[in-house]
């Protein structure tokens, strides 16, 4: 994008919505209840595009019974590793319980078991998000697909005030959105890993609210991977329940059950070994149920000839980032709210440690986040825009891949910066198994491509959004590994090779920050819960 | 990755133009789309839900598949019932039952186990270990 040239598409808008994921089409639908005039620009197409679309989640829906909800936040509280805060479960299972039986009274079709009970615990992806953009829809949201933003817009007094991007099925051309609040809903970053339905989350949205100088907090648990077929993409770690592991020579490996089999798994193919698995653990009565539950599993192995019960198939271990992980924008309140005035944070984007802590959240917990934190910060933008004046001449915050300080060209291009962040983020050796030493020579690459594209790339037309995506990723790789030594210790996801145990010191969270200076600073959690 | 677009089939809606999240496709010259960015494609198979004639074929691997490969054939695919299967599993379309509708079994353990959701006792067979909920999604 040639950034002075004039937009193509202008429109105005209370609040503007950047993400057509759960999280985004929540936060839509909050906003426009609340009477506010809406825009949702989404890169891909509101319905297909995010994670949880072309998979489907369980969710964290526990019915409002007190033991149950007990139950719930102490069985997360376990395994957490002390960052979480129980007031925020709390409400996160209220939102969630209240928001899924609104779903449900629009037409979502909730399987019915044996005793004639609906249940809601569960969301098959396609379903899910073709019925939520119907719903953003008839809730009066103008949405835009192939809109993908590159950069916020933001008034003289550092509040934000819109976004810019390309239209991409239009030639390319500009589209900008002047509004008074913005919520981001762009989900994680998998760095364009190929992990199941995720090349749409290249952390586009960390880069904009961090150029608008917000702040982002759990950084370090940023590396999570999924076992998937080694010939095929799909994470879907349920089925994996029922998994036996096999090495080259067909013998079984002991590695426990499945939590803890991660890791000899990932030692194994960080050493170039194979490992194989096959689901002979599920009893035969069960089979055809598991297809019916997770037909997606199960299709791309018919696909490929393979009968996952009766024949082993080779596994690697994908990257999924923050995507699974929990990391992201901080939040400063109950509403969702960035350090940046007017601009909230929803879903993967912001960080999920309040509610999940340094494990993953998973579908299930990152489920319940999108459409509780989206509701919340869909409603709150709305009220912020109600407050707040429209800027008269709103300046485009948009630099590194987008508007290089120095003449474009001369470094690596687009392509060959996703090539070099990937060999320092998507290896195991790197970033599962970390240490310090490990994580400086990373940094050290990371630091210099950041330098090189903040000076020299940028991209016309539809290439502007892969020079910023690529802009992203160097970005965020860079927070995840500055946090990821700032933590010197292992804690949940976060595992140090050189620093094997946790340090009970260390129990608050990282918030980490800035572009050209990168900083890190502890974070006292309020609440002690481990 | 995606390898087969039936131009016998397709009915030129160039719906699956405006689904596909990493925008692979763009319209042809004749009504039926081509596809412009094949690398973009992320083997999602949402362009396979979307696509109301079962015009498309997304094979499992993230790499396009080798020129001889069956799953190339579209009367192979045709024959195996692979065209159109995930449309037909998630029941999108005229006269099926969704999906959805029917994921309920089997009851697995994890965070819509025991303690959410359902009063449902666990499938007779199912593992009575619990399983992490890291492990779902």
């Amino acid at each position: 994008m040639s950034p002075s040239a004039a937009p193509h598409l202008v429109r105005d808008a209370d609040v503007l919505v950047l993400g057509g994921g759960p999280a985004g089409a929540w936060a839509a639908i909050a906003a426009a209840e609340a009477g506010a005039v809406v825009v949702l620009a989404d890169k891909g197409y509101c319905g297909t595009s995010g994670s949880a679309a072309s998979g489907g989640n369980n969710l964290w829906y526990v019915p409002p019974d007190l033991a149950l909800r007990e139950d719930a936040m102490a069985r997360r509280e376990a395994i957490a590793g002390g960052l979480t805060e129980r007031r925020w479960m709390a409400r996160v299972l209220d939102e969630t319980y209240r928001q899924i039986n609104r779903l449900a009274g629009w037409g979502y079709p909730f399987p019915v078991d044996d005793a004639g009970v609906e249940r809601r615990s569960s969301l098959q992806g396609p379903e899910y998000m073709r019925r939520m953009r119907r719903r953003v829809h008839r809730s009066g949201v103008l949405i835009l697909d192939h809109h993908p933003a590159l950069e916020l817009l933001a008034d003289a007094d550092g509040a934000v005030a819109g976004a810019a991007g390309i239209r991409r099925q239009q030639g390319g051309g500009r589209w900008e959105a002047r509004a008074r609040a913005v919520v981001l809903a762009t989900g994680g970053c998998a760095f364009l890993s190929g992990a199941f339905g995720l090349n749409v989350d290249t952390g586009d949205g960390h880069l904009m609210a961090a150029e608008l100088g917000a702040e982002l907090s759990g950084m370090e648990f940023s590396n999570a991977y999924a076992l998937s077929p080694a010939y095929g993409s799909h994470t879907k770690g349920l089925m994996m329940q029922f998994a036996s592991y096999y090495d080259e020579d067909g013998d079984r490996l002991d590695v426990g059950d499945m939590t803890a089999a991660r890791r000899p798994i990932a030692r194994m193919l960080a050493d170039g070994r194979q490992v194989f698995a096959r689901l002979d653990k599920a009893p035969p009565g069960l089979r055809e149920a598991m297809r019916q539950a997770q037909p997606n599993y199960f299709l791309p192995l018919d696909k490929a000839g393979i009968d996952p019960f009766a024949q082993s198939y080779p596994v690697r271990l994908v990257f999924e980032g923050t995507v699974r992980g929990t990391g992201g924008l901080r939040v400063t309140g109950d509403d969702c709210a960035t350090t940046v005035p007017g601009l909230y944070a929803a879903g993967d984007v912001a960080t999920r440690e309040l509610i999940t802590g340094s494990v993953s959240g998973g579908g299930s917990h990152n489920g319940a986040w999108a459409v509780s934190s989206g509701t919340w910060a869909g409603a709150a933008a709305a009220a912020f825009a109600a407050r707040q004046r429209r800027a008269d001449r709103p300046r485009a915050a948009g630099r590194a891949g987008l508007r290089p300080y120095g003449p474009a060209g001369g470094g690596p291009d687009a392509a060959e910066v996703v090539g070099a962040v990937q060999e320092e983020i998507l290896p195991l050796g790197r970033n599962y198994f970390r240490s310090s030493e490990g994580l400086r020579r990373s940094l050290g690459a990371l630091d210099g491509l950041w330098t090189s594209v903040a000076a020299h790339l940028t991209g016309e037309g539809r290439e502007a959004l892969r020079a910023r995506q690529a802009a992203a990723m160097v970005a965020h790789g860079r927070w995840m590994y500055r946090a990821a030594l700032a933590r010197e210790e292992s804690r949940g996801m976060h595992q140090r090779v050189d620093r094997p145990a946790a340090d009970p010191r260390l129990a608050h969270r990282v918030r980490v920050g800035g572009l050209d200076e990168i900083w890190t600073a502890a974070e006292e959690t309020r609440e002690v819960t481990a | 990755m995606i390898e087969v677009v039936s131009g016998e089939r397709c009915v030129g809606c160039d719906r699956c133009v405006q689904v596909c999240p990493t925008n692979v496709f763009d319209s042809g010259p004749g009504g039926v789309p081509v596809i412009a960015r094949r690398h973009d494609c992320q083997t999602c198979f949402m362009c396979e839900a979307y696509c109301p004639v079962d015009a498309l074929f997304v094979a499992p691997s993230p790499q396009p598949v080798e020129a001889g490969s069956p799953l190339r054939d579209e009367a192979h695919l045709v024959a195996s019932g692979l065209l159109g299967a995930y449309r037909r599993e998630i029941g999108w379309g005229r006269g099926r039952t969704p999906g959805a509708l029917l994921a309920v079994g089997p009851d697995l353990p994890g965070p819509s186990g025991p303690a959410s959701g359902s009063s449902r006792p666990a499938a007779s067979g199912s593992p009575s270990r619990p399983v992490s909920e890291k492990e779902h999604r």
